[in-house]
């Protein structure tokens, strides 16, 4: 089966949001650690970053938010964050108390790959990387592969990338790793398309507006794209 | 670790600007050696931007001393900023972009890349802080008359951070057929090296002009640093000449060097304002250019290998030395600029060289609105 994993930001209300998403038929939770200045988000991660930042989600907070998700779902929760954070948290203190918390593994977005192999993650390949880099990108990688499906930033776009199925193409041809598609991706018919060609698709910005209406809109929201991909690709 | 600076620089950008780095730092290396390009670059710095700039003693501004001033708001458009943009233009056709984006504080680097692209032929977009275009409007109007797009950021601070992020952001979606013009000696490898790179015509001539004035060095060499591109630039030629004392100075809200702590912001470790988890702080200064809460990692290093001093200075005493330049010396510095001047005149060396990184027309309505 093809999973679906959704991105919300670490918030009060995220424990129950990520309960949600689940229920709608999510197998795998990001949980944005926000940072102040996001270089890879759109306008939409952006702003949850810096509403979450005002409310007080620091490092400390997300990790606790990430210990309450975890009592509440059973699925892998990854924490997905900027290299600031953990240059200021401590790269080995980060990995332990999100391990401790309940976090499968992490994601990086600024951390290029030979920089602090002692922080095991989830490594991005862009439609811009060459095979070279995917292939080092791959065999670093902790579990599957994040391949951003545009030259872009974050952000819910009205069609799948074109460049998606090329750089799926390349990525197979060097790695056996699961390749999970994201950026852009938002609507039941995206992630179908996406499903087809690659493992995993993942959903970020649109989650995060449908989340503004609570755990039931978001919810629905999730198995909307959830029946989509298992009609598209049965099990 | 990609580091450069000891344990400061490196490249932590999303993967999709991994390849563009590799691939400027390759056309660097190539045009270094390339004697054409090093051809184009000074046959542009003598008959475009004006090149060498004046070295003009400063007797009745600093009475009791022997106080040069390295005259770089004598270069086209009026300040260092044309040094950088020029070569990175340069280089830019070379690796075959004809769309640059760039970010601007005070709206220097902003109109210098306006104007190497109209020379160009290149489409140029600036971001631009909305509270910076406020206090800098007559660079926003000298961008518009050049041809470039100004897109105001209206988020954050509204300054010279969020749109050095807009910049980058633009550029992880443009990279393809876009050359991100940075504009000081900040942001991912190879930029920090390849910025002092250019700007270090302003120490090596000021270098040699001193000695011909002086017959010795100067004692002290004295630079505003925002980012640190004029002071990089201008230090460069004297960090092995190590009697000669090397000291940047900070707008002190924005004192990144004398008040930071380590961490990462635009794709580089360096020295920030941050707090304890990371993330960014606010900076402040009367000046749009020294706005900014990070400096470029080389600065970093050189503050902890004891080789150059960075000192803080306010507003009023910035404000102070702007207004002694004009009357003392007939010569309007920039509000950046002034920062440097204010903490020269205090300094006990007598042989002093100051780099004067630009002019201060631009600083007009926001010096008469504090007097
Ligand atoms: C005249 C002038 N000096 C200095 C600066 C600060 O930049 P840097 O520290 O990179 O020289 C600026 C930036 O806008 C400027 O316009």
């Amino acid at each position: 089966m093809k999973k679906l994993a959704i991105y919300l930001v670490c918030e009060p209300e995220t424990p129950e949001l990520a309960e949600a998403a689940v229920d709608g038929g999510a197998d795998l939770i990001e949980l944005g650690f926000p940072f102040s200045d996001p270089l890879a988000e759109g306008p939409t991660i952006r702003l949850a970053s810096e509403r979450a930042l005002a409310r007080g989600m620091r490092t400390r907070q997300c990790i606790d938010c990430l210990g309450a998700v975890r009592a509440r779902v059973d699925v892998p929760i990854v924490p997905m964050t900027y290299a600031a954070i953990l240059e200021a948290y401590g790269y080995e203190r980060f990995v332990a108390d999100t391990r401790a918390a309940g976090a499968s593994s992490a994601i990086v977005v600024d951390l290029p790959v030979e920089d602090h192999p002692e922080v095991p993650r989830v490594q991005l390949v862009a439609p811009t990387s060459t095979d070279e880099r995917i292939a080092t990108c791959a065999a670093a990688t902790d579990g599957w592969l994040y391949l951003v499906s545009l030259t872009g930033t974050t952000g819910a776009r009205g069609e799948v990338s074109p460049a998606l199925a090329g750089l799926v193409e390349r990525t197979r041809a060097l790695t056996d790793v699961p390749l999970y598609a994201g950026f852009g991706i938002s609507t039941p018919e995206h992630a179908a398309t996406v499903a087809e060609l690659a493992d995993g698709v993942v959903v970020g910005s649109r989650a995060i507006q449908v989340a503004e209406d609570g755990p039931a809109a978001l919810r629905d929201y999730v198995r909307g794209l959830r029946e989509a991909i298992d009609a598209a690709v049965p099990a | 670790m990609t580091t450069t600076f000891g344990a400061y620089g490196g490249r932590y950008v999303p993967e999709t600007l991994i390849p563009a780095l590799d691939e400027l730092t390759a056309g660097w290396n190539a045009a270094k050696n390339d004697e054409s390009f090093h051809r184009e670059l000074h046959e542009l710095l003598t008959t475009y931007a004006g090149r060498p700039t004046p070295l003009t003693p400063a007797p009745r501004f600093a009475p009791g001393k022997r106080l040069y001033l390295k005259r770089e708001d004598l270069n086209h458009t009026g300040a260092h900023k044309l040094n950088n943009a020029l070569g990175q233009a340069v280089l830019a056709r070379r690796l075959g972009k004809h769309r640059i984006v760039a970010e601007t504080g005070a709206g220097q680097h902003g109109v210098a890349t306006a104007t190497v692209c109209a020379k160009f032929g290149l489409e140029c977009v600036v971001y631009m802080g909305a509270e910076d275009m406020r206090r800098q409007k007559p660079n926003v109007e000298r961008m518009h008359l050049l041809g470039a797009e100004v897109r105001a950021v209206e988020f954050g601070t509204k300054t010279l951070k969020e749109a050095t992020s807009e910049a980058i952001r633009d550029w992880i979606t443009n990279v393809d057929t876009t050359h991100y013009l940075i504009g000081s000696c900040v942001g991912p490898a190879p930029y920090p090296e390849l910025v002092r790179d250019l700007q270090r015509v302003i120490g090596d001539e000021a270098r040699e002009q001193f000695l011909a004035a002086e017959g010795r060095l100067p004692e002290v060499v004295v630079a505003c640093v925002g980012g640190g591109s004029n002071a990089i630039g201008a230090f460069y030629a004297f960090v092995d000449d190590t009697d000669v004392r090397l000291v940047g100075v900070e707008a002190a809200g924005a004192a990144s060097l004398g008040t930071g702590r380590p961490g990462v912001l635009h794709g580089a470790r360096s020295s920030i304002l941050a707090d304890e988890d990371g993330q960014i702080a606010d900076a402040h200064s009367i000046s749009a250019g020294l706005d900014y809460p990070g400096v470029g990692p080389e600065h970093a290093a050189l503050r902890d290998a004891g080789r150059a001093e960075y000192l803080p200075c306010t507003d009023d005493q910035a404000l102070a030395a702007f207004h002694r330049l004009a009357e003392t010396e007939g010569i309007i510095p920039a509000l950046e600029s002034s920062h440097a001047l204010a903490r020269a005149l205090d300094l006990d060396e007598e042989l002093v060289l100051v780099c004067l990184s630009g002019r201060g027309d631009k600083d007009l309505a926001e010096v008469l609105a504090h007097s």
